[in-house]
């Protein structure tokens, strides 16, 4: 079965800089995928809802503020007591994360982390080779 | 998720199933189809909106105000909010669902229990709604909310399908958007119930509104005029969307000025929603234009039934006709005759 690809990208807590949300929002549109933007100064329960109301393939989370280990595993827990199972979705992160952090990601479920000076190709071609993986599924573009 | 626990889920109050059978319809997978069969039983009961008018006239905004309203009010919601999609890529960026409570979390409707928001792409469709958006709503109805907003994509001045799908629209416009032969043209200014003047706190709103009621009263006097002349033709009053302009003898649509990002205006317009559903269920209109609406949908139906048979039968040797047509054997039409006759022996679902 062949689907669109439907992707979240969201900004969770009290982080105001979402330049960087709105530029990779704007080009994973022009890759071909559904792009919902959640706009700033999302809880992490409005972001899990949102994943599970919008049933996205994707769900990128942007942080600026230092605060991945805290939010990430909220909005994937979040999910799970909303009836969706993030396990079935790719998880990616955004933003500003050291790099000693991003075993302690994956292991909460995180597919991709993608730091300041990532190509844009770099998201989509991961975004279009782990969707398949994940949903069993073919995507459309 | 199985077809049986999706069904079961929307009948129980699951907004996980509803999700999952959105996605089902929208990609036009098999299972959308029998969810969609299984569930029209449970259809009927929700008032639904629509909400049109041009790109930044501040619809997102009126839907989230909306909400909030009618959920004081104790109402269930649910939202599809449509827009576009690229005509390059196929990509869209949807970005309603981000004015729900705006920066303003207090009021919870990402996580109210009685709300449910969906954003939809228009996937390169005209009119101002997705294909599947009117398969959406009934989805919604059968789950049980109260009301659905259907907002359109920012509309044009020829985007109408709204009303193929609600019971009572919303045309909504704002101050310095044109003079008087702008509010006089015809198509998406004639399909209001509702007509909104937001960001009235701008200069020119009350302009609007009297461009707006002088329209309107010419408009009552037309359907009037409309209403005794015989031209329109049988067919076309029965069937066609003519039906839908005379109808309107008898409401004549309120003009209410809103700022809506501050809530003002939206008591208002929630009340005259909430006349405008009286008005057509006292009058009988409700059925009947929702009856109307249905003869459309099921020509619609039937022609896409017919595509979709040409596509997986063999018996219709489609490709030989286009064949004989293109060396001018055949003509069309006679072609077309023939596979009618072959596709009406052979169907089965």
């Amino acid at each position: 079965m062949e689907k669109k690809v439907r992707v979240l990208v969201a900004k969770v807590g009290l982080d105001g800089h979402d330049r960087g949300a709105k530029v990779v929002a704007r080009f994973l549109r022009d890759a071909g995928f559904e792009v919902i933007y959640t706009g700033l100064h999302r809880t992490p329960q409005e972001v899990a809802m949102a994943a599970v109301q919008e049933d996205v393939d994707v769900i990128g989370i942007s942080l600026h503020s230092g605060a991945h280990m805290t939010l990430v595993p909220k909005v994937l827990n979040f999910i799970r007591e909303y009836g969706g199972d993030p396990d079935e979705m790719v998880v990616l992160v955004g933003g500003i994360v050291p790099e000693d952090e991003f075993d302690g990601l994956k292991a909460l479920g995180v597919d991709g982390i993608f730091i300041p000076g990532t190509p844009i190709s770099e998201i989509v071609d991961f975004i279009k080779e782990t969707v398949p993986k994940k949903k069993g599924m073919k995507v459309k573009s | 998720m199985d077809v049986d626990k999706i069904v079961e889920g929307i009948l129980s109050g699951n907004k996980r199933a509803l999700a999952r059978a959105i996605t089902f319809v929208e990609n036009e997978y098999p299972e959308g189809k029998e969810i969609l069969k299984r569930i029209f039983p449970k259809t009927g009961n929700a008032h639904i909106i629509g909400i049109t008018g041009f790109p930044g006239v501040g619809k997102s905004t009126i839907v989230s105000k909306l909400t909030q309203e009618f959920r004081a009010r104790g109402k269930t919601v649910g939202i599809v909010a449509i827009d576009p999609g690229s005509p390059f890529t196929g990509g869209a960026l949807l970005g309603d669902r981000l004015r729900m409570d705006g920066l303003d979390s207090s009021k919870k409707l990402w996580i109210d229990p009685g709300v449910f928001f969906r954003s939809m792409s228009s996937r390169g469709r005209a009119g101002g709604l997705a294909a599947k958006t009117g398969d959406t709503v009934r989805l919604m109805d059968a789950f049980g909310f109260d009301m659905i907003l259907v907002e359109t994509v920012g509309a044009g001045q020829s985007e109408v399908d709204v009303i193929e799908v609600a019971d009572t629209s919303i045309v909504a416009l704002m101050p310095e958007m044109g003079d008087d032969i702008q509010i006089n043209k015809a198509g998406i200014l004639e399909i209001g119930d509702i007509y909104v003047v937001n960001k009235a706190d701008l200069g020119g709103a009350e302009k609007t509104e009297r461009w707006i009621k002088a329209m309107l009263m010419m408009d009552q006097e037309a359907v009037e005029i409309l209403s005794k002349t015989t031209h329109a033709q049988e067919y076309e009053v029965q069937t066609g969307r003519i039906f839908d302009k005379i109808s309107r003898a008898g409401w004549t649509p309120p003009v209410i000025k809103t700022v809506a990002d501050r809530g003002e205006g939206i008591p208002e317009l929630a009340d005259a929603i909430e006349k405008h559903f009286e008005y057509l269920k006292n009058t009988g209109k409700l059925l009947e234009t929702r009856k109307h609406r249905l003869s459309r949908e099921m020509i619609e139906i039937l022609v896409q039934e017919i595509k979709n048979y040409l596509k997986k039968t063999d018996k219709v040797n489609f490709q030989e006709m286009v064949e004989k047509v293109s060396k001018n054997d055949l003509d069309p039409h006679t072609a077309v005759e023939k596979m009618m006759k072959s596709i009406l022996k052979d169907y089965k679902d």
